[in-house]
């Protein structure tokens, strides 16, 4: 396939005007020893043939529809109304480029001032941007912010963060002198007292995940005083679906609260593209990451939005940004304001109760099991971590020939925890998925 | 003007949760009272048809290459095949979960694996990560690997990254991110990288040299074998800033050009849409000795099965969760398999030819400060017309009003009066001799009717925007029962 509009009598035509007799004259410039390579690509193929082949390579994948998933850990199953995609697939949306020409971006730039609003309204903080790539390029933007503060150096990670969000922090302040010092976790949650005895004089920001990333709801309140105690900020990553129900960030004193938005009507899609949201309480607002939308007049008096507060960025500062980040994730952040917009209040807390109702059950059926424990007895969410006392090898199998993927065995990140899995368990999770797990787990060999 | 979806009143709610099957003070039990919300979050209560007019509405506020050319320089607004949009949203492919085993995702990795291939043979490079998430997100990378090998090396003198003066905004922040000392270089008379310049600031305390090719003037940088074999000679890594790939597939490749590092962006390039400002997706590509310090985990073939290989000891760490923006990713892939290798030629050629035709035939209305053959752009000033009291930025908004967006006005930074031209290559003869005609009737406003032009847009939903307003008194979201601005306490 080529999807070139121009004919072979155009190009005549075109050379012409421009004076030269080859289209091989305009390349002149590139020496001659450049042009000669042997590149290893396939011959094209017209839109027929590549659907055929593309429906063959995607039968290697086990999706689901035919798969019920328990899998979570920062990607969750939820069920995405319609009018989600319907609405952010116009063309008007996704073949527009970033808003920089604000008359003919207004639907853009609204949409984008209507997405901060929300999650401000959903976080309880003050301020959003328009959105980074994902929950945990946030939360290392988010550390960054941190460290550029007042010179303090150290910024506290409990174990009980998501392991590659830890893990992205660490690559992005590879280059900056600071320290990260890892908080213990006891009994799945945050060891407070470690917590105390690491908050110093120089530190600049203590992380939390709330629920954190076995599913458990740590101490928000507590961690955010003691934190403020020694004048250290306080970034908490959350999960969105949960505000529903569990206490926001902007409750507990948050100074920063980020987090990944794919629960908010972006497919799971093999992990990608979701978007990841940046808020902060008012003092911080000069110092956010990446592009703001703002509500202004035209000259004629109308309300207009504009991108605004550009002095932070990299096409005005250069080396002096706040950050490097060009390129957002837009579309994925107006499914998160087209998601929102159709849970309303109501909605939105009902969402958060299936999922508990949902998780609850799960969890008490599955401890039933002979050969299962709590890993925690801890309030969670809508995720939770169990000791599945089976034959890892037994299991899977198990699991594969009843259609169920996952839940997911947490020695992956957490090689102490020998047996232990992580179960997500989302709205769309029903009675007969739950008897199969059951039924997997159950069969399995001990 | 839109109403805000806040300021929508149907009070009725989308109801398209199932019942919750219990009270919901029994649901609640399961939640201490200290760790639940107090306050309501202040979601709009709107129906379905108001959440589908109230975007449909918004959505038609906007250019976009669907309605209008969009010739904006350096962004590569060609025409984005509707059938990869189609192969993305596939429930084989957006269905699945990134903790899954890699057995059961075979179909996906395949995908991975073999972008990784093409974007090889594209680029003439060794090994690629398709990890990061955009062009800037693939610099810091690519950064990062230029850090890690000079620290492998023990070289800790390395402190200066060069940069020409033309170049993109990202560039040097994303060195400032890695911790590097950004030194400018100067663009020569003729519009390339200065090559005197450059020799007296690259020095033994170089760690890189940051080029993009064809530059953003849209100019081949002829002296590229040169300039890398100088950098290669003071152990300075050559980084390739891919955002004007376009130009040179099936043409010539960086990997052959002496380039250590490059990064994609496929949203310009192949294919993946912007999306009002992304999702994209910022693949790396390394040559064979800078591989093991690419980010984990890698796809790997063996036995015929993909896998996945966590373990890499001198790898410069995670860039984001998981393996990428698959679902941009898979659009490229698709793209590539379309065009194949043939394809992907006609692609280069056609956005030169078209770039070089509007070049010529521009050359009555605008100077042009560095002419010559260009690539796939060019950048013209407004130089004549702000003589006659009308600056580049008037001429973007008034061609707005004749249904075309505006060229990328004011960049780079090194031209005055800049408008980048960039047509793409999925433009017709057709379309580009009506941009021309256009410009000429700008060309007649500015003598006769001047207004017409600085007081521009007047056809848009908005006229000229008061962004300074905008910046003076912030007003970034929405509060109920005021419509006074929400101020920075700061």
């Amino acid at each position: 396939m080529q999807y070139i509009s121009n004919t072979a009598e155009d190009r005549q035509a075109m050379l012409k005007a421009i004076g030269v007799s080859s289209f091989e004259s305009l390349l002149d410039k590139v020496p001659k020893r450049l042009r000669e390579f042997r590149w290893d690509l396939p011959r094209g193929m017209s839109e027929l043939e590549l659907f055929r082949e593309i429906v063959d390579t995607g039968k290697a994948n086990r999706h689901f529809h035919d798969f019920a998933c328990y899998l979570g850990a920062g990607c969750y199953d939820h069920f995405i109304p319609t009018v989600v995609s319907h609405l952010a697939h116009r063309g008007e949306f996704i073949t527009s480029y970033t808003p920089y020409q604000g008359e003919a971006s207004q639907g853009t730039l609204q949409f984008i001032y209507e997405y901060q609003s929300l999650m401000c309204e959903l976080t309880g903080m003050d301020f959003s941007n328009a959105s980074m790539y994902d929950g945990a390029s946030s939360l290392a933007e988010a550390v960054l912010l941190a460290l550029r503060m007042d010179g303090r150096k150290k910024i506290l990670v409990p174990e009980t963060v998501h392991s590659e969000y830890r893990e992205v922090v660490r690559t992005y302040v590879s280059s900056i002198e600071c320290e990260i010092v890892p908080i213990r976790m006891k009994d799945s949650a945050i060891d407070l007292e470690h917590l105390h005895k690491e908050l110093g004089t120089n530190v600049a920001a203590v992380v939390l995940q709330q629920p954190n990333f076995f599913g458990v709801l740590e101490e928000t309140g507590k961690i955010s005083d003691a934190a403020h105690r020694a004048r250290a900020l306080v970034i908490a990553c959350v999960n969105p679906i949960s505000l529903g129900v569990i206490e926001p960030p902007g409750e507990y004193g948050a100074d920063i609260a980020v987090g990944e938005g794919q629960p908010l009507g972006n497919p799971v899609s093999f992990g990608g593209p979701h978007f990841g949201f940046f808020t902060v309480k008012a003092e911080l607002l000069r110092k956010i990451p990446g592009r703001i939308a703002g509500m202004t007049v035209d000259k004629r008096g109308q309300r207009s939005f504009v991108l605004t507060l550009q002095a932070r960025e990299q096409h005005i500062r250069r080396e002096k940004a706040t950050s490097n980040i060009c390129t957002n994730h837009s579309l994925c952040a107006l499914k998160g304001a087209i998601y929102m917009s159709l849970l309303g209040p109501k909605g939105l807390k009902k969402l958060a109760l299936i999922n508990i109702k949902k998780a609850q059950e799960t969890r008490e059926r599955l401890l039933r099991i002979k050969g299962v424990k709590a890993l925690s007895n801890r309030p969670f969410f809508n995720e939770f971590a169990l000791v599945i006392e089976k034959n890892q090898k037994s299991l899977a199998e198990c699991l594969r020939r009843n259609k169920i993927l996952g839940p997911l065995a947490l020695d992956r990140f957490y090689p102490e925890l020998h047996s232990a899995y992580l179960v997500a368990v989302t709205e769309n999770r029903t009675e007969g998925d739950l008897e199969r797990l059951e039924r997997a787990i159950t069969e399995a060999e001990g | 003007m839109s109403a805000l979806i806040f300021e929508k009143h149907s009070r009725s709610e989308a109801d398209w949760l199932p019942e919750l099957g219990a009270p919901e003070a029994k649901i609640l039990e399961a939640i201490p009272a200290g760790f639940r919300r107090k306050k309501e979050a202040r979601f709009p209560s709107v129906s379905e048809l108001d959440v589908v007019r109230h975007f449909t509405e918004l959505s038609q506020k906007n250019f976009c290459v669907d309605t209008h050319f969009y010739p904006l320089g350096s962004c590569t607004m060609k025409y984005n095949p509707k059938a990869l949009d189609a192969i993305a949203s596939m429930s084989s492919f957006s269905l699945i979960h990134p903790y899954q085993k890699a057995e059961d995702v075979q179909g996906a990795l395949r995908v991975l694996h073999e972008t990784e291939r093409y974007l090889a043979g594209v680029t003439g490079m060794d090994e690629f990560t398709l990890q990061p998430a955009a062009g800037a997100h693939g610099e810091f990378c690519g950064l990062l690997i230029v850090s890690a090998y000079h620290r492998s090396k023990k070289e800790t003198n390395k402190k200066k990254v060069l940069i020409p003066d033309s170049a993109h905004g990202t560039n040097p922040a994303s060195a400032a991110l890695a911790g590097y000392e950004v030194v400018q270089v100067g663009t020569d008379k003729k519009g390339h990288v200065d090559l005197a310049d450059l020799r007296s600031k690259l020095d033994d305390d170089t760690a890189c040299l940051m080029m993009t090719n064809p530059n953003t003037l849209g100019l081949f940088e002829e002296d590229i074998l040169e300039i890398a074999e100088a950098a290669h000679k003071v152990d300075a890594l050559v980084y390739y800033d891919g955002a004007n790939m376009n130009a040179l597939l099936g043409i010539c490749r960086p990997g052959d050009m002496g380039f250590d590092i490059v990064h994609l962006n496929l949203h310009k390039t192949f294919a993946v849409p912007h999306g009002s400002g992304g999702p994209g997706s910022g693949p790396v590509g390394v040559k064979k000795h800078l591989a093991p310090f690419l980010p984990t985990p890698r796809i790997v073939k063996s036995a015929g099965r993909y896998v996945f290989e966590h373990q890499s000891p001198r790898t410069i760490g995670r860039l984001r969760t998981f393996y990428g923006n698959f679902g941009a990713i898979i659009r490229s892939y698709a793209y590539i398999r379309a065009l194949g290798a043939e394809g992907l030629k006609t692609v280069a050629e056609n956005a030169i030819l078209n770039a070089n035709y509007l070049r010529v035939k521009l050359k009555e209305l605008y100077d042009i400060p560095y002419d010559g053959t260009c690539m796939h752009e060019f950048v013209m000033a407004a130089t004549r017309q702000k003589k006659k009291g009308v600056r580049a930025l008037d001429i973007a908004k008034r061609l707005l009003d004749y249904g075309a967006h505006a060229p990328t006005v004011y960049f780079p930074l090194t031209v005055e009066e800049a408008m980048m031209v960039e047509p793409s290559e999925t433009e017709s003869k057709e379309t580009l001799d009506e941009f021309i005609r256009i410009l000429r009737e700008i060309e007649k406003e500015i003598v006769n009717d001047p207004t017409k032009v600085t007081e521009a847009p007047h056809t848009t939903p908005v006229g000229r925007i008061d962004e300074v307003r905008a910046a003076r008194q912030p007003n970034l979201r929405y509060i109920e029962d005021q419509n006074k601005e929400v101020r920075s306490r700061e």
